[in-house]
Protein backbone atom coordinates (compact mmCIF):
# COMPACT_ATOMS: atom_id res chain seq x y z
CA UNK A 1 0.00 0.00 0.00
CA UNK A 2 1.48 3.36 -1.27
CA UNK A 3 1.54 5.82 2.30
CA UNK A 4 0.95 9.57 1.46
CA UNK A 5 4.04 11.96 3.24
CA UNK A 6 1.08 14.82 3.37
CA UNK A 7 -0.27 15.69 6.61
CA UNK A 8 -3.84 15.57 6.72
CA UNK A 9 -6.78 13.20 8.51
CA UNK A 10 -6.16 9.96 6.07
CA UNK A 11 -5.89 6.38 7.41
CA UNK A 12 -4.98 3.36 5.64
CA UNK A 13 -6.88 0.10 6.03
CA UNK A 14 -6.28 -2.33 8.69
CA UNK A 15 -7.90 -5.34 10.31
CA UNK A 16 -9.25 -3.63 14.03
CA UNK A 17 -7.85 -0.35 13.49
CA UNK A 18 -10.40 0.79 16.68
CA UNK A 19 -10.22 -2.22 18.44
CA UNK A 20 -12.21 -5.34 19.18
CA UNK A 21 -15.31 -3.71 18.66
CA UNK A 22 -17.52 -7.17 19.46
CA UNK A 23 -17.58 -6.10 22.99
CA UNK A 24 -19.72 -3.60 21.66
CA UNK A 25 -22.38 -5.96 20.63
CA UNK A 26 -25.85 -6.34 22.93
CA UNK A 27 -27.21 -9.30 20.44
CA UNK A 28 -25.25 -11.93 18.76
CA UNK A 29 -25.96 -13.87 15.63
CA UNK A 30 -26.02 -17.36 15.64
CA UNK A 31 -25.51 -19.01 12.19
CA UNK A 32 -27.01 -22.45 11.73
CA UNK A 33 -25.07 -24.39 9.26
CA UNK A 34 -27.56 -26.74 8.15
CA UNK A 35 -30.12 -24.35 6.85
CA UNK A 36 -27.03 -22.13 5.10
CA UNK A 37 -27.58 -22.18 1.26
CA UNK A 38 -23.97 -20.49 0.57
CA UNK A 39 -26.18 -17.38 -1.25
CA UNK A 40 -23.28 -14.86 0.53
CA UNK A 41 -26.08 -11.97 1.24
CA UNK A 42 -24.83 -12.08 4.77
CA UNK A 43 -21.36 -11.54 3.70
CA UNK A 44 -22.44 -8.52 1.30
CA UNK A 45 -24.35 -6.86 3.45
CA UNK A 46 -22.43 -6.91 6.82
CA UNK A 47 -21.28 -3.22 7.24
CA UNK A 48 -18.24 -4.41 8.77
CA UNK A 49 -16.79 -7.27 7.16
CA UNK A 50 -17.79 -9.31 10.33
CA UNK A 51 -18.49 -12.41 8.10
CA UNK A 52 -15.72 -14.10 6.88
CA UNK A 53 -16.21 -16.48 3.47
CA UNK A 54 -14.52 -19.82 2.34
CA UNK A 55 -13.76 -20.91 -0.64
CA UNK A 56 -16.08 -23.92 -0.81
CA UNK A 57 -18.59 -20.80 -0.12
CA UNK A 58 -19.42 -21.32 3.55
CA UNK A 59 -19.50 -18.45 6.20
CA UNK A 60 -18.38 -17.39 9.29
CA UNK A 61 -18.77 -14.92 12.34
CA UNK A 62 -16.05 -13.17 13.27
CA UNK A 63 -17.35 -12.09 16.68
CA UNK A 64 -14.06 -10.39 17.34
CA UNK A 65 -15.33 -7.77 15.51
CA UNK A 66 -19.36 -8.15 14.98
CA UNK A 67 -21.38 -5.29 16.58
CA UNK A 68 -24.44 -7.32 16.92
CA UNK A 69 -26.40 -4.92 13.98
CA UNK A 70 -28.55 -7.89 13.01
CA UNK A 71 -28.32 -6.90 9.59
CA UNK A 72 -27.25 -10.50 8.29
CA UNK A 73 -30.19 -11.97 9.95
CA UNK A 74 -32.52 -9.41 8.55
CA UNK A 75 -30.64 -10.43 4.89
CA UNK A 76 -30.56 -13.89 5.31
CA UNK A 77 -33.71 -15.65 3.28
CA UNK A 78 -33.72 -18.98 4.64
CA UNK A 79 -33.83 -17.50 8.39
CA UNK A 80 -30.19 -19.78 8.94
CA UNK A 81 -29.05 -16.56 11.25
CA UNK A 82 -30.80 -15.80 14.53
CA UNK A 83 -30.36 -12.95 17.04
CA UNK A 84 -30.23 -13.61 21.12
CA UNK A 85 -29.21 -11.54 23.59
CA UNK A 86 -26.07 -11.81 25.26
CA UNK A 87 -25.69 -11.92 29.08
CA UNK A 88 -28.21 -10.90 31.51
CA UNK A 89 -30.77 -8.71 31.22
CA UNK A 90 -30.66 -5.75 33.72
CA UNK B 1 1.98 36.07 -27.01
CA UNK B 2 -1.50 38.67 -27.64
CA UNK B 3 -3.18 41.09 -26.16
CA UNK B 4 -6.41 41.11 -24.49
CA UNK B 5 -8.41 44.25 -23.58
CA UNK B 6 -11.21 42.63 -20.97
CA UNK B 7 -12.82 43.02 -17.85
CA UNK B 8 -11.18 41.68 -14.59
CA UNK B 9 -13.38 38.96 -14.48
CA UNK B 10 -13.01 37.99 -18.56
CA UNK B 11 -9.01 37.84 -17.80
CA UNK B 12 -9.55 35.94 -14.97
CA UNK B 13 -11.67 33.21 -17.00
CA UNK B 14 -9.31 33.33 -19.78
CA UNK B 15 -6.50 32.45 -17.29
CA UNK B 16 -8.08 30.22 -15.47
CA UNK B 17 -9.15 28.22 -18.62
CA UNK B 18 -5.11 28.57 -20.22
CA UNK B 19 -4.25 26.86 -16.55
CA UNK B 20 -6.04 24.09 -17.49
CA UNK B 21 -8.14 22.91 -14.53
CA UNK B 22 -10.23 19.73 -14.83
CA UNK B 23 -12.75 20.34 -12.82
CA UNK B 24 -14.61 23.81 -12.60
CA UNK B 25 -17.56 23.55 -10.47
CA UNK B 26 -20.02 27.29 -9.62
CA UNK B 27 -23.21 28.20 -8.84
CA UNK B 28 -24.10 31.01 -11.48
CA UNK B 29 -26.49 33.43 -9.75
CA UNK B 30 -25.86 36.18 -7.86
CA UNK B 31 -24.27 37.61 -5.91
CA UNK B 32 -21.94 35.65 -8.65
CA UNK B 33 -20.33 37.89 -11.29
CA UNK B 34 -19.50 37.37 -15.04
CA UNK B 35 -16.01 35.27 -14.30
CA UNK B 36 -18.16 31.86 -14.24
CA UNK B 37 -19.82 32.72 -17.20
CA UNK B 38 -17.02 33.54 -18.91
CA UNK B 39 -15.53 29.95 -18.15
CA UNK B 40 -18.90 28.40 -19.57
CA UNK B 41 -18.41 30.71 -22.38
CA UNK B 42 -15.10 28.48 -22.74
CA UNK B 43 -16.82 25.84 -22.22
CA UNK B 44 -18.95 26.16 -25.13
CA UNK B 45 -16.90 27.35 -27.69
CA UNK B 46 -14.73 24.15 -26.49
CA UNK B 47 -11.84 25.98 -25.56
CA UNK B 48 -12.32 24.78 -21.98
CA UNK B 49 -12.01 21.22 -21.94
CA UNK B 50 -12.56 20.25 -18.53
CA UNK B 51 -15.79 19.18 -16.72
CA UNK B 52 -18.18 22.72 -15.72
CA UNK B 53 -20.24 21.26 -12.78
CA UNK B 54 -23.75 23.89 -12.15
CA UNK B 55 -23.91 23.35 -8.94
CA UNK B 56 -27.14 24.72 -6.38
CA UNK B 57 -24.99 26.91 -4.13
CA UNK B 58 -21.60 28.09 -3.39
CA UNK B 59 -21.45 25.34 0.00
CA UNK B 60 -21.92 22.81 -3.27
CA UNK B 61 -19.81 24.91 -5.44
CA UNK B 62 -16.52 24.40 -2.74
CA UNK B 63 -18.06 20.61 -1.81
CA UNK B 64 -17.58 19.59 -5.37
CA UNK B 65 -13.97 21.13 -5.88
CA UNK B 66 -13.00 19.26 -2.57
CA UNK B 67 -14.18 16.01 -4.24
CA UNK B 68 -12.54 16.68 -7.56
CA UNK B 69 -9.29 17.43 -6.15
CA UNK B 70 -8.96 14.97 -4.06
CA UNK B 71 -9.82 12.73 -7.03
CA UNK B 72 -6.86 14.64 -7.84
CA UNK B 73 -7.53 16.95 -10.54
CA UNK B 74 -6.73 20.55 -10.71
CA UNK B 75 -10.05 22.63 -9.65
CA UNK B 76 -10.81 25.95 -9.75
CA UNK B 77 -13.94 27.85 -8.63
CA UNK B 78 -15.27 31.51 -8.50
CA UNK B 79 -17.57 33.48 -6.07
CA UNK B 80 -17.95 36.74 -4.49
CA UNK B 81 -19.15 38.03 -0.93
CA UNK B 82 -22.83 36.09 0.66
CA UNK B 83 -20.93 33.42 -1.90
CA UNK B 84 -18.17 32.81 -0.06
CA UNK B 85 -19.61 33.03 2.98
CA UNK B 86 -21.73 30.10 2.50
CA UNK B 87 -18.48 28.33 1.36
CA UNK B 88 -17.59 29.00 5.15
CA UNK B 89 -17.59 25.46 6.40
CA UNK B 90 -15.62 24.05 3.12
CA UNK B 91 -13.13 26.73 3.12
CA UNK B 92 -11.88 25.08 6.23
CA UNK B 93 -12.49 21.27 5.36
CA UNK B 94 -10.39 22.40 1.57
CA UNK B 95 -7.58 24.10 3.77
CA UNK B 96 -7.42 21.37 6.31
CA UNK B 97 -7.70 18.64 3.31
CA UNK B 98 -4.32 20.02 1.92
CA UNK B 99 -6.09 20.75 -1.46
CA UNK B 100 -4.97 23.04 -3.90
CA UNK B 101 -7.93 24.55 -4.94
CA UNK B 102 -7.58 28.28 -6.18
CA UNK B 103 -10.14 30.46 -6.23
CA UNK B 104 -11.49 33.86 -7.25
CA UNK B 105 -13.28 36.02 -4.95
CA UNK B 106 -14.63 39.38 -6.01
CA UNK B 107 -14.94 41.75 -2.73
CA UNK B 108 -18.09 42.77 -2.19
CA UNK B 109 -20.29 44.44 0.01
CA UNK B 110 -22.01 41.79 3.16
CA UNK B 111 -25.71 42.77 3.64
CA UNK B 112 -27.73 44.06 4.87
CA UNK B 113 -27.41 46.77 3.48
CA UNK B 114 -27.46 44.73 -0.56
CA UNK B 115 -25.09 46.07 -2.13
CA UNK B 116 -22.44 44.54 -5.12
CA UNK B 117 -19.67 47.39 -4.71
CA UNK B 118 -16.13 47.21 -3.47
CA UNK B 119 -15.52 45.87 0.25
CA UNK B 120 -12.96 43.31 1.54
CA UNK B 121 -15.28 42.36 4.68
CA UNK B 122 -16.15 39.02 2.66
CA UNK B 123 -12.26 37.70 2.28
CA UNK B 124 -11.25 39.02 5.72
CA UNK B 125 -13.79 37.07 7.12
CA UNK B 126 -12.45 33.97 6.19
CA UNK B 127 -8.96 35.12 7.36
CA UNK B 128 -8.46 32.14 9.64
CA UNK B 129 -9.82 29.17 7.02
CA UNK B 130 -5.69 28.26 6.23
CA UNK B 131 -6.41 29.92 2.56
CA UNK B 132 -3.42 31.89 1.40
CA UNK B 133 -5.01 35.14 -0.10
CA UNK B 134 -4.06 37.14 -2.69
CA UNK B 135 -5.51 41.32 -3.57
CA UNK B 136 -4.84 42.40 -7.23
CA UNK B 137 -4.91 45.55 -7.73
CA UNK B 138 -4.57 45.63 -12.42
CA UNK B 139 -6.23 43.16 -14.67
CA UNK B 140 -2.89 41.84 -15.32
CA UNK B 141 -1.89 41.04 -11.55
CA UNK B 142 -5.24 39.02 -12.07
CA UNK B 143 -4.13 36.79 -14.93
CA UNK B 144 -0.52 36.32 -13.84
CA UNK B 145 -1.17 35.51 -10.06
CA UNK B 146 -4.46 32.93 -11.44
CA UNK B 147 -1.93 31.27 -13.29
CA UNK B 148 0.99 31.64 -10.62
CA UNK B 149 -1.70 30.75 -7.81
CA UNK B 150 -2.08 26.86 -8.94
CA UNK B 151 1.86 26.36 -9.68
CA UNK B 152 2.23 27.92 -5.61
CA UNK B 153 -0.96 25.89 -4.36
CA UNK B 154 0.25 22.14 -5.76
CA UNK B 155 3.71 22.78 -4.85
CA UNK B 156 4.94 19.72 -2.81
CA UNK B 157 5.62 21.72 0.07
CA UNK B 158 2.46 24.00 0.33
CA UNK B 159 -0.13 21.99 -0.86
CA UNK B 160 -2.93 24.48 0.38
CA UNK B 161 -6.29 26.69 -1.43
CA UNK B 162 -5.47 29.80 -2.90
CA UNK B 163 -8.34 32.64 -2.87
CA UNK B 164 -7.32 35.58 -5.64
CA UNK B 165 -9.47 38.38 -4.35
CA UNK B 166 -10.23 41.89 -6.49
CA UNK B 167 -12.33 44.67 -5.85
CA UNK B 168 -16.09 44.41 -7.63
CA UNK B 169 -16.38 46.50 -10.24
CA UNK B 170 -13.40 48.81 -9.79
CA UNK B 171 -11.78 45.74 -11.53
CA UNK B 172 -14.07 42.97 -11.92
CA UNK B 173 -16.27 45.45 -14.29
CA UNK B 174 -13.41 47.97 -15.80
CA UNK B 175 -11.77 46.57 -19.14
CA UNK B 176 -7.43 47.03 -19.09
CA UNK B 177 -5.24 45.68 -22.01
CA UNK B 178 -3.57 42.56 -20.32
CA UNK B 179 -0.78 40.78 -21.72
CA UNK B 180 -2.06 36.63 -22.71
CA UNK B 181 0.60 34.01 -23.07
CA UNK B 182 0.42 31.16 -25.62
CA UNK B 183 -1.34 28.02 -24.34
CA UNK B 184 2.36 26.14 -24.84
CA UNK B 185 4.42 28.68 -22.58
CA UNK B 186 1.70 28.56 -19.96
CA UNK B 187 1.87 24.84 -20.13
CA UNK B 188 5.90 24.71 -19.79
CA UNK B 189 5.60 27.38 -16.97
CA UNK B 190 2.59 25.77 -15.54
CA UNK B 191 3.10 21.57 -15.54
CA UNK B 192 0.05 18.69 -15.19
CA UNK B 193 -1.33 18.93 -11.59
CA UNK B 194 0.62 15.66 -9.03
CA UNK B 195 -1.81 15.72 -6.27
CA UNK B 196 0.06 14.50 -3.00
CA UNK B 197 -2.24 12.33 -2.45
CA UNK B 198 -5.88 11.32 -3.37
CA UNK B 199 -8.94 9.10 -3.30
CA UNK B 200 -7.69 5.91 -5.49
CA UNK B 201 -9.83 2.86 -5.45
CA UNK B 202 -6.45 1.03 -6.33
CA UNK B 203 -4.95 2.76 -2.88
CA UNK B 204 -7.86 2.73 -0.79
CA UNK B 205 -7.71 5.33 2.15
CA UNK B 206 -10.18 6.88 4.52
CA UNK B 207 -10.20 10.74 4.60
CA UNK B 208 -11.40 13.39 6.99
CA UNK B 209 -11.79 10.35 10.01
CA UNK B 210 -11.65 10.51 13.30
CA UNK B 211 -8.51 11.55 15.26
CA UNK B 212 -7.51 12.39 18.36
CA UNK B 213 -5.47 15.81 19.72
CA UNK B 214 -1.99 14.69 19.49
CA UNK B 215 -2.93 14.28 15.51
CA UNK B 216 -5.25 17.32 15.12
CA UNK B 217 -2.09 19.66 16.34
CA UNK B 218 0.05 18.28 14.08
CA UNK B 219 -2.15 18.79 11.25
CA UNK B 220 -2.99 22.24 12.10
CA UNK B 221 0.79 22.68 12.83
CA UNK B 222 1.77 21.21 9.29
CA UNK B 223 -0.57 23.66 7.76
CA UNK B 224 0.94 26.54 9.25
CA UNK B 225 4.19 25.62 8.11
CA UNK B 226 2.84 25.38 4.62
CA UNK B 227 2.14 29.04 5.11
CA UNK B 228 5.46 30.03 6.40
CA UNK B 229 6.94 28.61 3.20
CA UNK B 230 4.42 30.16 0.46
CA UNK B 231 6.43 33.26 2.06
CA UNK B 232 9.68 32.37 0.40
CA UNK B 233 7.60 30.20 -2.70
CA UNK B 234 5.85 32.99 -4.18
CA UNK B 235 8.68 35.57 -4.50
CA UNK B 236 10.68 32.48 -6.21
CA UNK B 237 7.60 32.11 -8.50
CA UNK B 238 6.95 35.58 -8.98
CA UNK B 239 10.85 35.77 -10.18
CA UNK B 240 10.53 33.17 -12.60
CA UNK B 241 7.27 34.31 -14.27
CA UNK B 242 8.87 37.56 -14.70
CA UNK B 243 12.05 36.17 -16.23
CA UNK B 244 9.70 34.03 -18.67
CA UNK B 245 7.04 36.72 -19.65
CA UNK B 246 8.28 40.25 -17.98
CA UNK B 247 5.23 41.40 -16.05
CA UNK B 248 5.81 41.65 -12.22
CA UNK B 249 3.71 42.96 -9.49
CA UNK B 250 5.87 42.73 -6.58
CA UNK B 251 6.14 39.43 -3.98
CA UNK B 252 3.92 39.15 -0.77
CA UNK B 253 4.49 43.34 -0.60
CA UNK B 254 4.94 45.25 -3.93
CA UNK B 255 7.36 48.20 -3.20
CA UNK B 256 6.92 51.85 -4.58
CA UNK B 257 9.33 54.63 -3.88
CA UNK B 258 10.23 53.10 -0.68
CA UNK B 259 13.85 53.35 -0.46
CA UNK B 260 14.27 56.82 1.08
CA UNK B 261 10.80 57.11 2.54
CA UNK B 262 10.35 58.33 5.86
CA UNK B 263 6.41 57.72 5.88
CA UNK B 264 4.75 54.46 4.18
CA UNK B 265 1.70 53.53 3.21
CA UNK B 266 0.21 50.10 3.19
CA UNK B 267 -2.91 49.37 1.61
CA UNK B 268 -4.54 46.87 -0.31
CA UNK B 269 -6.85 46.53 -3.52
CA UNK B 270 -7.77 48.70 -5.91
CA UNK B 271 -6.54 51.42 -3.32
CA UNK B 272 -3.41 49.91 -3.39
CA UNK B 273 -3.50 51.11 -6.99
CA UNK B 274 -4.57 54.04 -6.98
CA UNK B 275 -2.16 55.05 -3.91
CA UNK B 276 0.38 55.11 -6.54
CA UNK B 277 -0.94 58.03 -8.50
CA UNK B 278 -1.27 59.72 -4.74
CA UNK B 279 2.36 58.93 -4.14
CA UNK B 280 3.64 61.11 -6.95
CA UNK B 281 1.80 63.94 -6.01
CA UNK B 282 2.63 63.29 -2.43
CA UNK B 283 6.49 63.30 -3.72
CA UNK B 284 5.79 66.44 -6.03
CA UNK B 285 5.05 68.27 -2.80
CA UNK B 286 8.77 66.97 -1.62
CA UNK B 287 6.96 64.88 0.95
CA UNK B 288 9.11 61.42 1.45
CA UNK B 289 6.62 58.90 1.15
CA UNK B 290 6.45 55.29 -0.55
CA UNK B 291 3.81 52.44 -1.02
CA UNK B 292 3.91 48.56 0.04
CA UNK B 293 1.03 47.49 -1.08
CA UNK B 294 0.39 43.98 0.43
CA UNK B 295 -0.40 41.78 -2.40
CA UNK B 296 -0.52 38.68 0.11
CA UNK B 297 -2.77 38.90 3.30
CA UNK B 298 -2.16 35.38 4.16
CA UNK B 299 0.57 34.79 4.74
CA UNK B 300 1.33 38.04 6.48
CA UNK B 301 4.44 39.02 5.75
CA UNK B 302 5.57 39.94 9.37
CA UNK B 303 9.06 40.18 8.85
CA UNK B 304 8.84 42.77 5.83
CA UNK B 305 6.49 44.92 8.01
CA UNK B 306 9.05 45.20 10.46
CA UNK B 307 11.09 46.27 8.45
CA UNK B 308 9.81 49.26 6.86
CA UNK B 309 8.92 50.28 10.40
CA UNK B 310 12.19 50.76 11.30
CA UNK B 311 12.74 53.62 8.56
CA UNK B 312 9.19 54.93 8.26
CA UNK B 313 6.12 55.70 10.11
CA UNK B 314 3.26 53.88 8.28
CA UNK B 315 0.10 54.95 7.20
CA UNK B 316 -2.68 52.00 6.67
CA UNK B 317 -5.72 51.89 4.86
CA UNK B 318 -8.29 49.75 5.66
CA UNK B 319 -11.47 48.73 2.76
CA UNK B 320 -13.14 46.61 5.67
CA UNK B 321 -13.47 46.68 9.60
CA UNK B 322 -13.78 43.79 12.59
CA UNK B 323 -16.21 45.21 13.68
CA UNK B 324 -15.34 46.03 17.61
CA UNK B 325 -11.86 46.85 16.65
CA UNK B 326 -9.91 47.68 13.88
CA UNK B 327 -9.43 47.31 10.15
CA UNK B 328 -7.70 43.96 9.53
CA UNK B 329 -4.32 45.26 8.07
CA UNK B 330 -4.07 47.72 10.63
CA UNK B 331 -4.44 44.71 12.98
CA UNK B 332 -2.17 42.95 11.31
CA UNK B 333 0.48 45.63 11.40
CA UNK B 334 -0.09 46.56 14.88
CA UNK B 335 0.75 42.75 16.11
CA UNK B 336 3.68 42.52 13.90
CA UNK B 337 4.72 45.88 15.53
CA UNK B 338 4.43 45.69 19.06
CA UNK B 339 7.82 45.20 21.29
CA UNK B 340 9.46 45.53 17.86
CA UNK B 341 9.36 49.09 16.59
CA UNK B 342 8.34 52.29 18.01
CA UNK B 343 7.06 53.45 14.59
CA UNK B 344 3.56 55.63 14.57
CA UNK B 345 0.88 53.75 12.84
CA UNK B 346 -1.85 55.35 11.81
CA UNK B 347 -4.62 54.00 10.45
CA UNK B 348 -7.81 54.94 8.27
CA UNK B 349 -11.29 53.05 7.46
CA UNK B 350 -12.48 54.36 3.49
CA UNK B 351 -14.13 53.19 0.82
CA UNK B 352 -16.50 50.91 2.79
CA UNK B 353 -20.05 49.75 0.89
CA UNK B 354 -18.14 50.51 -2.40
CA UNK B 355 -17.52 54.62 -1.21
CA UNK B 356 -15.39 55.59 -4.18
CA UNK B 357 -11.66 56.27 -3.07
CA UNK B 358 -9.56 58.48 -4.79
CA UNK B 359 -5.85 59.66 -5.45
CA UNK B 360 -6.98 63.10 -3.86
CA UNK B 361 -8.73 61.04 -1.20
CA UNK B 362 -5.53 59.09 -0.06
CA UNK B 363 -3.44 62.17 -0.61
CA UNK B 364 -5.64 64.10 2.44
CA UNK B 365 -5.24 60.54 4.75
CA UNK B 366 -1.07 60.36 4.12
CA UNK B 367 -1.25 64.27 4.64
CA UNK B 368 -3.26 63.86 8.04
CA UNK B 369 -1.23 60.85 9.24
CA UNK B 370 2.26 62.72 8.45
CA UNK B 371 1.26 65.90 10.40
CA UNK B 372 -0.66 64.30 13.00
CA UNK B 373 0.63 60.70 13.35
CA UNK B 374 -1.50 58.46 16.28
CA UNK B 375 -1.70 55.03 17.24
CA UNK B 376 -5.12 55.33 16.17
CA UNK B 377 -7.57 54.75 13.22
CA UNK B 378 -9.90 57.03 11.87
CA UNK B 379 -12.76 56.90 9.39
CA UNK B 380 -11.74 58.71 6.75
CA UNK B 381 -14.34 61.55 5.46
CA UNK B 382 -17.32 59.47 7.57
CA UNK B 383 -20.30 62.67 7.68
CA UNK B 384 -22.35 62.25 10.77
CA UNK B 385 -26.31 63.28 9.93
Amino acid sequence: MKKYKVVTSISYPKEGAMGKTGSWRVYKPTLDKEKCVKCLRCWIFCPEGAIKRHKDGSVEINYDYCKGCGVCANECKVKAIIMEREGKEE
Amino acid sequence: MTIMIDTGNYIAAKAAVLARPQVVAAYPITPQTTLVEGIANYKGTGEYKGEYICVESEHSAMSACIGASEAGSRTFTGTSSHGLLLMHEMLHWAALARLPIVMCNINRVVGPGWNIWADENDSISQRDTGWIQFYCSSNQEIFDTVIQAFKIAEHKKIGLPIMINYNAFILSHTSMPVMVPDQKDIDAFLPPYEPQWKLDVDNPVTHGNIIGAEYYEKIRRAQHEAQEQAKSLIPTIAKEWKEQFSTYHGDLLEFYQCEDADHILVAMGAIGAESKAAINKLREQGVSIGLARLRCFRPFPTEEIITLSKQADLIVIDRNISVGSTGAVYQEIKGALYGRSDANVTGFIAGLGGKDVTYKDIEKMCTKAIKEPSHSQIWYGFKED
